[in-house]
């Protein structure tokens, strides 16, 4: 499946071996770290019960443990995201409102939920059913857009280890998400990253939750396959 | 909601160095920012920590603007006798919060 200019098994990083030693002890720091209060939020609101069918995701679930590494998973003709099964929860399950993308209890839940994975490796399936919404990610991941004229392939596999102004750029593995980054005091999704890298080339920001998204979400998922999640990760 | 999460060793022998770390979660609003109408969003930090040993200040210090989100305070003290470590935080809009930890030293 590697297909030319794309980063050998081998010489795959995450972004935390290019992080700086503080903020790698900041990640490692479990009892202490950025996001540990995200995980409290998360962890109650798996227990309570929300909606007009007063139950809680921890009514139906039991262990969450795998789930994380498996997403964005393709149901009914679309990729979807662990964000975006939380939401179809929320309304087919719970029979409560969706959350806003980016609001604060969703990323906690989110971050919640893959923080049972923590460790395992990432393993994504390229075969019938996700083979389309993968090849359309890696279209995406490919195609120079915006006012710079850039692929992302251009930064994270021709020139990942070398810096743009004073950043490392990564291999763009998202081996972390949600991440709590230093640069937003705050928890944030794959896709604030995805459209905060869009924006710097100047490119068109989908809305979030769009499938362009999603599917680029997918390629990168899987383009880190047995790579170990992170959830929560820190990064600069 | 304030909350603040420290760790503290349960035990440690006398005369140990000890390594303390605090969490607090708070937004520290530099009062620099504007909203996307231009109006100035209020200072709302952090402005003092300190740490008790069993009534004695031990650490403390003051916090600035400057300082990031969801503040993580380490420092070190010795270990000198059983007893409690005493932590507080004060800041604007009237933000205190108390937390302690018991310490065993033998």
């Amino acid at each position: 499946m590697l297909s030319a200019g794309e980063i050998p098994l081998a010489e795959r990083r995450s972004g935390y071996e290019f992080m700086s030693r503080e903020t790698r002890a900041m990640q490692d720091d479990e009892a202490t770290g950025p996001a540990l209060f995200s995980l409290f939020d998360g962890e109650a609101l798996w227990n309570r019960k929300a909606g007009q069918a007063g139950v809680a995701c921890a009514s139906c679930h039991g262990s969450m443990k795998g789930v994380a590494v498996r997403y964005p998973k393709v149901e009914s003709g679309r990729a979807v995201n662990l964000e975006q099964q939380i939401n179809v929860c929320r309304t087919a399950r719970q029979n409560a409102p969706p959350w806003a993308y980016e609001s604060r209890e969703l990323l906690a839940l989110t971050a919640y939920v893959a923080r049972e994975s923590r460790g395992m490796p990432i393993g994504i399936e390229w075969n019938g059913a996700t083979a389309p919404f993968l090849a359309a990610g890696r279209e995406a991941f490919n195609r120079r857009q915006g006012q710079l004229n850039l692929s992302c392939a251009q930064c994270h596999d021709d020139n990942w280890g070398r810096r743009l102004a004073g950043s490392v750029i990564p291999q763009a593995h998202p081996t972390g998400y949600p991440i709590y980054r230093l640069e937003w005091e705050a928890l944030g999704s794959l896709q604030r990253r995805l459209r905060n890298c869009l924006t710097g080339i100047r490119a068109e920001t989908p809305p979030y939750g769009a499938s362009e998204l999603v599917d680029l979400e997918l390629f990168l998922m899987w383009r880190a396959n047995g790579m170990r999640l992170e959830t929560p990760a820190v990064r600069p | 909601m304030a909350r603040v999460v420290v760790n503290v060793p349960a035990s440690a022998k006398r005369g140990e160095v000890i390594e303390i770390r605090t969490l607090a979660g708070h937004v520290m609003e530099s009062g620099f920012r504007r909203t996307e109408r231009g109006e100035l969003m209020p200072r709302d930090i952090i402005t003092r920590f300190s740490c008790s040993y069993n009534g004695v200040e031990v650490f403390s210090a003051d916090l600035y603007p400057a300082m990031a989100a969801n503040p993580l305070i380490t420092f070190t003290t010795v270990a000198t006798e059983s007893g409690t470590l005493e932590f507080k935080w004060t800041g604007d809009n009237g933000y205190a919060v108390t937390q302690s930890a018991p310490i065993t030293v033998v």
